[in-house]
């Protein structure tokens, strides 16, 4: 789906999103009233420091002031990968807005991810990945590392590669093994109103807490995470 | 005559280590106060990666990460070192959980900071979507343990650097300390030059390296407020001073962090190279920074390196 045909089917009453060279910024009432402030990137722009700042300035003159939920497009390239974003501190660009995202939703307005496109290592994580809910479309196609990179890197072929993949989501691309791992809580269906689709999920929000590790374990892709984070956790409990 | 070895006392030893030098076990050792550290889940658990096999590469036993607690000039710390000679330091299913349940243990009581001590080269490939979220868990964890209270200090100066998703986790601390050879960035320069070109980026020149994504320009910019020599000693002395420095996180410190990186972007956005930013800020012959002993550095950027204190 196109940016157009995601906000169309999520406002059908209409809205006030803008897409300025890839930097979505808006806002939009659900038709339950509820008004949601909307941000995001599209069209595969790279995320660099220009857009992190205006992505987390948005977001930061809102809390405050509005209420509800805040949506987070995803249709980005990797993070941008340029001598002059390095020099600046992309990391603290991008942790920033990640920061904000999570304050955010700790503070009474839940996040939701929507990657409706690509997306791929810092891109994602400052943006979808820092969101209480990620949400798939179909079609949407997120790397954290390609296989192009990662056949030069660990000196494998692609063919090697694409075997490997058949009987494990823990490396490759794609979107059902961003599911498995549980870093995406659900795919939504195109083929109905997204409107409906997101009008569900905030009837049944899932609480705060990041569930994501037992959500991996649950669909078999992350069997270890869980166990040993909640291992080290009682460890470091019993030192009160 | 020469001491043996076992009679030279702990503050002897953490200052004549190399900090960048030392395995993530040694940092630990010497940093903390004698004999106080205590591991969770080490090595003779054998929680090894369960994906590695599947490229064939070997496991290491404790995935590349050690974590526990121990003391601080007597005051109880939670401690994670990365070790940068395991895979980069890089981030795995196994090794990210380790860090993520410390962190939501500091989360729950609050008021035991937590110290990481950076050494990693982001994602580790072989696992990448595990690495990934991995690093997405421990952001969320970092900011929901400020939020309750707990300082995360995060102390970069390992051969790995600090890059990838360990910039961003870097950046969600609550206050950094480095060391010259401390790079700390997103994309590391091979990756800068394989999809840009050699002209955006060469990542054989290593001086461009060194002033682009190395300690003392992450001092001077403030994205560091303390730059260590690399000792183990000046580590520990760098973690105590930020964790008598660091106040308590909130909205405050998100709006502080916006206003921040904006007057950066605005300021500097237009400069080639750090040494256009750094004579900018008003330092003459800026081009020599990259030569100055630790301590002219530090003088320098005591008087004109710009902070994050309280606006991150």
């Amino acid at each position: 789906m196109t940016l157009d045909d995601v906000l169309a089917s999520l406002f059908p009453d209409g809205h006030d999103v803008r897409n300025d060279e890839g930097v979505v910024l808006g806002s939009a009432v659900l038709r339950s009233g509820t008004g949601m402030l909307v941000v995001g990137i599209a069209d595969r722009t790279a995320l660099g420091i220009d857009e992190a700042i205006r992505l987390s300035g948005y977001v930061l003159e809102s809390v405050g002031r509005d209420t509800g939920p805040i949506l987070v497009l995803v249709d980005s390239d990797s993070q941008r990968m340029s001598k002059r974003d390095e020099l600046l501190g992309l990391n603290e660009f991008l942790a920033h807005l990640a920061k904000v995202l999570i304050h955010a939703d700790m503070n009474g307005r839940a996040t939701i991810g929507l990657l409706y496109g690509h997306s791929a290592a810092g891109a994602l994580l400052a943006t979808g990945l820092a969101t209480r809910v990620l949400v798939g479309l179909p079609g949407a196609d997120p790397a954290v590392m390609d296989l192009p990179s990662m056949a030069k890197v660990t000196k494998l072929s692609m063919e090697a590669l694409e075997e490997k993949a058949k009987s494990t989501p823990v490396f490759a691309p794609g979107l059902s093994n961003l599911a498995r791992m549980g870093a995406v809580h659900m795919t939504w269906s195109s083929a109905v109103s997204l409107a409906g689709q997101m009008e569900a999920l905030l009837a049944d929000m899932p609480a705060v807490q990041d569930k994501r590790d037992a959500l991996g374990k649950e669909r078999g892709g992350r069997v270890k995470a869980v166990d040993i984070a909640e291992r080290v956790r009682d460890l470091a409990l019993q030192t009160r | 005559m020469i001491a043996p070895l076992k009679d030279i006392i702990p503050a002897e030893r953490a200052r004549s280590t190399s900090f960048n030098e030392a395995s993530a076990r040694t940092r630990l050792e010497l940093l903390l106060d004698a004999g106080s550290f205590v591991e969770f889940i080490g090595p003779e658990q054998r929680e090894v990666s369960p994906h590695l096999r599947i490229f064939d590469l070997p496991e290491q036993f404790d995935d590349g990460i050690v974590v526990g607690h121990g003391r601080l000039d007597g005051s109880p710390v939670f401690v994670a070192a990365q070790e940068g000679r395991f895979m980069g330091g890089a981030f795995g299913e196994v090794h990210g959980a380790k860090l993520t349940g410390l962190l939501r243990a500091a989360r729950e009581i609050g008021s035991i900071p937590v110290l990481i001590l950076f050494d990693t080269g982001g994602v580790r490939l072989q696992e990448a979507n595990a690495g990934e979220l991995a690093i997405a868990e421990i952001m969320r964890a970092v900011m929901e343990a400020r939020i309750a209270g707990a300082k995360v200090i995060g102390l970069i100066g390992g051969r790995s650097g600090c890059y990838g998703g360990g910039g961003l986790i870097a950046g969600c601390c609550s206050a950094l300390a480095v060391s010259e050879p401390g790079r700390i960035a997103v994309s590391g320069p091979e990756v800068i030059e394989t999809n840009r070109g050699v002209e955006e980026f060469d990542s054989r020149d290593r001086a461009l390296v060194w002033r682009t994504m190395g300690g003392k320009h992450r001092r001077l910019l403030g994205a560091a407020d303390v730059f260590a020599d690399d000792t183990v000693q000046d580590f520990r002395e760098a973690a105590l001073e930020l964790l008598s420095l660091v106040g308590p996180f909130g909205l405050d410190g998100l709006r502080a962090e916006q206003a921040r990186l904006a007057d950066r972007l605005r300021s500097f956005g237009g400069c080639e190279d750090a040494v256009d930013i750094w004579t900018a800020e008003g330092i003459a012959h800026a081009e020599r920074v990259p030569e100055l002993s630790a301590d002219l550095f530090i003088a320098l950027a005591n008087r004109i390196g710009r902070t994050s204190r309280d606006a991150r």
